[in-house]
């Protein structure tokens, strides 16, 4: 779990992975060179960081043809997943409502 | 928990303009806790283990395993709130103020994985994660 969660940061700890990978979080399965297109930045550079991703088990790939295809498994957020930050928002949220619930209470 | 690393706890705190009795309800019926919180067995004995069950999502399985710890009617509430390998201690307060009640809740008790989170957490992680919750929420 310590591992884990430690390889997972420092995948992250990167603008241009965290980048990558919300990418691929947010518009699915993507190429190499799709990825590299939108980056600014070289393919041998995005082949480096999607290998961090992927020893963090951020991202997985498979082969088809001549193309790499990567896409994200949010599942290895699961260390992070009790952040102090995330329990903060879900109490702020659910206390608004609670307070909502107060009010219908009242009727 | 370990020696070398303190625990965490987070506040947060609220003045409602409701009576306490009335607060005591939402926190402790279980079909009024559904209504803020999540589907639960809760009930508010002390010894009693619960779940509180929401939809679960990539990364979290949605249950929360709790014990209640402490139950004052109208004043303190407290339950043990345990969730993939965290476990913490959710602690309600309520005092009554002139115009209604003083709502605290502090959830106490992280442990060491957590300790990076946290301080992950400082260099400004939160609004990164809360926009993954979101995409990771809105996966399946």
């Amino acid at each position: 779990m310590q591992v884990a969660a430690e390889n997972v940061f420092k995948a992250l700890s990167d603008p241009t992975r965290r980048a990558i990978f919300e990418r691929l979080a947010r518009d699915g399965e993507q190429t190499v060179h799709a990825l590299t297109d939108h980056s600014g930045v070289s393919q041998p550079a995005i082949s480096k960081h999607l290998g961090v991703l992927k020893h963090a088990k951020l991202v997985r790939d498979r082969r088809e043809g001549r193309e790499t295809h990567y896409r994200a498994h949010p599942q290895a957020l699961a260390p992070l997943i009790d952040w102090m930050s995330v329990y903060g928002a879900f109490w702020r949220d659910r206390f608004d409502r609670l307070e909502n619930l107060l009010k219908r209470m009242d009727k | 928990m370990t020696d070398t690393v303190p625990s965490r706890t987070l506040v947060i705190e609220r003045e409602v303009p409701h009576p306490a009795e009335k607060i005591w309800r939402a926190l402790t019926q279980g079909s009024l806790i559904e209504e803020w919180l999540m589907k639960n067995d809760f009930q508010p004995v002390v010894g009693h283990r619960f779940n509180f069950r929401s939809t679960p999502v990539p990364g979290w399985d949605g249950v929360i395993d709790g014990e209640v710890l402490v139950v004052e009617p109208n004043s303190r509430l407290s339950y043990s709130w345990g969730s993939m390998g965290l476990k913490s201690v959710v602690a309600w307060t309520l005092t009554p103020t002139k115009d209604g009640t003083h709502v605290r809740m502090e959830q106490s008790g992280f442990r060491s994985e957590e300790d990076a989170a946290y301080k992950g957490a400082r260099w400004g992680w939160t609004k990164f994660i809360g926009n993954l919750e979101r995409v990771a929420g809105g996966l399946d």
